[in-house]
This record gives C-alpha cells, structure tokens and sequence, in this order.
C-alpha cells in the first residue's frame, strides 16, 4: 500500500468521471532466468471496491513471473475477493489493467 | 460515547421513529382497523383519526386542514404534483421549469413529460445551490404551466429563494410547486405567505413511518374545486378528494401527524440546537482537516445539514471507514448505482467530477448529541489521512 519508492514501473489507470485513479507499482528482478515481481503496491483514488481490488491483485501477482502475471483477468481479482456486485465489476478491470500497464512499461523500458 | 453504540448522522436520508410515533401507530394497528370510507361507527373512527392527523400536518405548514392529502410518499406526491399539473394544462401551455438540483422524484417525471412533447427548463444554481430568482422570471413564456423548484436541497441543504420563487409564479399566474421533503418539520413553512400551491412532504424524514407522504394542494378542500388546476394521476375511488385513490394508510398516517405535533412543539427549540452542533460540526472539521471545504451556502442551509469537500479522496471509501468506526453518513458519489456519474448536484454547483466523489454528508436530527459530534469530530481526521495516504492524486 503506497507508493513503492524504487519501482521499476508505475501502471497508470482510472476513470476520474467514475471516480476512480490507480497507480501501481512494480518492482522486478530475475529468478533462474525469469523475470518475477518482486516487490508491489498501490495507491487508489477510489470506492472501497477499487481499493479492495487494487489491494487482491498486489497479493496475487506477488511473486509471480511476469508471464503469469499478464494472464491475471479481472475475474479473478473479482473471484479473489468472492465476487463483486455487477455495478462493481469495472473496478477489477482497473487493477487488472493498472498490473498489465505497469508490465507493458516494464518490458518497454527494457527494450528500449 | 459508548464504543459499542452506533452513532446515526444520516437523517436527511431517514430518521429513527420517535418513540412517542411508535406508540401512536401501534395503537392504531391494534384498534383502529376500519375503513375511513365505511359509514359504520369502526369506519367513522378511522375517519376521526385521518381528520386529526391531516389537522396537525396543515397547522404546521399554516395551510387549510382540507387542502392535505396523504400519498404513500415524498416520491408519490412530486408525481402526482408535476404530472397531475401538467396533463390538466396541457391545453394552456407545455413548458415547466424546474431547477438543475432537484431530487429524482421530481427531475424525473420531468423527464418523461419531456418524451411526450413537455419542454422542460433546468434552472442552473450558482455555486452556492442557489436558483436565481431572476432567472427564473426571464424563463417564464406564456406556456409555462408549472414551476417547480425545491425548498431545501437533499444533498447540500441549501434552501431556496422561496419567498421570490412564489411571489414570482404568482404574479406570472404559474402554478407553483415544492418539494419540501428535507425542510418540512425543520425549518418554519408558511405556503400562504409563500404562495405555494403544491407541496411535497414525507414522514419519514421527521421521524414517523416509511411509506406515508402528504401532498398540499391549495384550494382543493371544497369538492367545487376538485381537480380544478390539477388531475389525480392514478384512478379507483375518490379517496383523497379525488385526487388519491385507495384505502388510507391509518395507523402510517395516524403516526404522520403525531410526528408533526412534536415537529411543531420543539420547532423553536431544536432549530436553535441543531444549528449550534452543525456550526461546531462544520468548524471543526474544516479547521481540523487541510484541503477540506463546505459544500451549499454556509447561512441558507437546513439546520440539519453538513456537507463536506475533502480532495483527494473519494466518497465511499470514507464513508466505509466511518461505518467501521460505527458512524453511519452518506456520499454524494453515484457510484453505488448503476450510473457511475457524479452527483448531478455537485456538478451543478460546479464541482469537478473528481471533487464531486470526495463529497461527505453529515446530517443531524432530533437524537444527534453533542457528544456524538464529538465522536465523529475525533474520528473523522485519521480516515482522510489514511485515504490521502493511499490516493494517487494527491498533490
């Protein structure tokens, strides 16, 4: 929770007309030549429901290999949490998407 | 405050039945069980029981005892107010004003009038929720049938310029109508002085039963002027001076009118209280709190009513936190709905989508003590530092 000071990649993702911002913050190292995320944070300008989603996916992909990382759909933040209400389901979509921003910039970075 | 009691400043969205209320509807559950039409003697004392509560209502508004009508809501009331008004002078003209803050129940059957060819008017606000009087006048054609601008305002607690308002529709010859829900029972009504024809109230927002409303219509107690400048908008029996049919709620109104007894005894007093806790309110939490602000007009507001700005964060998330501290308050933010849209209010006062998520309604009532305000006063920084702690958009 919170900024994560030496990241090395930040996804950006929101909607402010519905009220949510998300940041999140990666942090990668390699592993037996994988490359799996260390470290992971958030800061959310949001419903409790988008701060509960952007706090299950640093708990799921913790850990993980960027590979599986970028598999991670928005229903299984929501199921990780035992469902969300219908009206609700576009806040899984914005940590799902903030993860998979902050990947993308990762591995530009790397390439460039 | 007792850490295990639950502290209730939510008023503006429902207020917990007076004990006295209480006592009143179940007596009349048990006893008074007649049908208010029946000749019979069981039917002549339901009857006595709608003619005492509709005599209590009217003393409270100063309108006539027989102008009051009881609906099964606030909500019924605006319904049958704009579209009874509109369908009975379609043939005069088509165009209603309304204003751009108004409560669902209003602003929505405006928007189905406008589908069969109505033309509609929302008034804008100044930043403060206020309607222009002068505006409104510039607005007037000679097909406006209907204004409808309300008292006080739901959200903000901003009342309305009414004392103009009526006196303008007056003059104009245009039926005008209030949706007085948030001020009815806590602020001083006069519609004679006022010049309203048509006003909006509900019980349980002055601490009687849910599912009671009333609707003051001027001029219609004598059976000659049923119907004169209005049209009922559902049909059965001529229940209500025709205007609502089906059998009265009894005991929900006999429960209406005990409420607004004591709405009117402790007017005076309690105005003067509830001020006292929502100026401390409201100071405190302004000072106590950087980048935090007061939404509607600091003096025309609902003695009752605090609502607050805090940037940075977003709406329901700190109301979420306040409900685990046992204090129960509410949000300006859409976002529980279906439509993710900000509050169609805050927007029109001018806040950004953004600032308008980061809306906080604190409403006071009857039971609030100074020792709950303390409470919320203690409770309430931590939260919005936790929060800004984890936002984004902080500066």
């Amino acid at each position: 929770m919170g900024e994560l000071k030496d990241a090395d990649a930040v996804g950006e993702t929101g909607n402010p007309v519905c009220g949510d911002i998300s940041y999140i913050y990666i942090k990668v190292k390699e592993v037996d030549g994988v490359e799996i995320i260390d470290d992971i944070s958030f800061q959310t300008f949001g419903c409790g429901a988008a701060i509960a989603t952007s706090s299950m996916i640093t708990e799921l992909a913790k850990g993980m290999s960027l590979d599986d990382a970028m598999k991670i759909k928005r229903e299984d933040v929501a199921e990780a949490l035992s469902g969300l209400p219908p009206q609700k389901m576009h806040c899984s979509n914005l940590a799902a998407d903030g993860l998979h921003n902050a990947i993308k910039i990762y591995r530009e970075k790397r390439e460039a | 405050m007792n850490s295990s009691e639950y502290v209730y400043l939510d008023y503006a969205a429902t207020t917990p039945m007076d004990p006295q209320v209480i006592d009143v509807v179940e007596k009349h559950f048990k006893n008074t069980y007649g049908n208010p039409s029946s000749l019979h003697s069981a039917g002549q004392k339901a009857a006595k029981v709608l003619y005492n509560a509709r005599t209590s209502i009217a003393s409270l508004i100063n309108a006539d005892r027989k102008d009051i009508i009881f609906t099964s809501s606030g909500t019924e009331a605006d319904n049958i107010a704009i579209q009874g008004v509109a369908h009975k002078n379609k043939d005069r003209g088509n165009h209603i004003i309304t204003s751009s803050i108004e409560h669902h129940a209003v602003e929505n059957p405006c928007k189905f009038l406008m589908k069969q060819g109505f033309d509609v008017t929302f008034l804008p606000v100044d930043k403060f929720g206020l309607v222009d009087p002068i505006k409104l006048q510039e607005e007037i054609t000679n097909e406006t049938i209907l204004i409808s601008i309300m008292f006080a305002n739901n959200e903000i607690g901003t009342i309305e310029p009414i004392n103009d308002i009526g006196e303008i529709a007056k003059d104009n010859d245009v039926i005008f109508h209030t949706d007085a829900v948030q001020a009815f029972g806590k602020i001083p009504i006069d519609v004679k002085e006022l010049n309203i024809d048509l006003l909006s109230a509900s019980a349980h927002k002055i601490y009687g039963p849910k599912g009671v409303g009333m609707l003051y219509m001027k001029n219609q107690g004598i059976r000659q002027n049923w119907g004169k400048y209005i049209d009922p908008i559902m049909f059965g029996g001529g229940h209500e001076r025709n205007m609502r049919p089906s059998t009265e709620n009894v005991p929900g109104i006999a429960g209406f009118g005990k409420a607004a007894e004591i709405c009117e005894e402790e007017l005076p007093i309690e105005i003067n209280r509830q001020i006292k806790l929502r100026d401390r309110l409201i100071k405190t939490t302004l000072d106590s709190i950087d980048d935090s602000y007061l939404n509607g007009h600091p003096k025309k507001r609902l003695p009752n009513n605090a609502n607050f700005g805090f940037k940075y964060v977003e709406g329901e998330s700190i109301l979420l936190d306040l409900d685990s501290g046992k204090i129960a308050a509410s949000t300006g933010s859409a976002c529980s709905s279906a439509s993710l849209e900000p509050s169609h209010v805050l927007s029109a006062i001018g806040l950004t989508p953004q600032d308008a998520h980061g809306s906080l309604r604190v409403s006071i009532g009857r039971f609030t003590t100074e020792e709950e305000i303390d409470y919320f006063l203690e409770k309430i920084p931590p939260i919005i530092e936790r929060l800004r702690e984890i936002s984004p958009v902080r500066k």
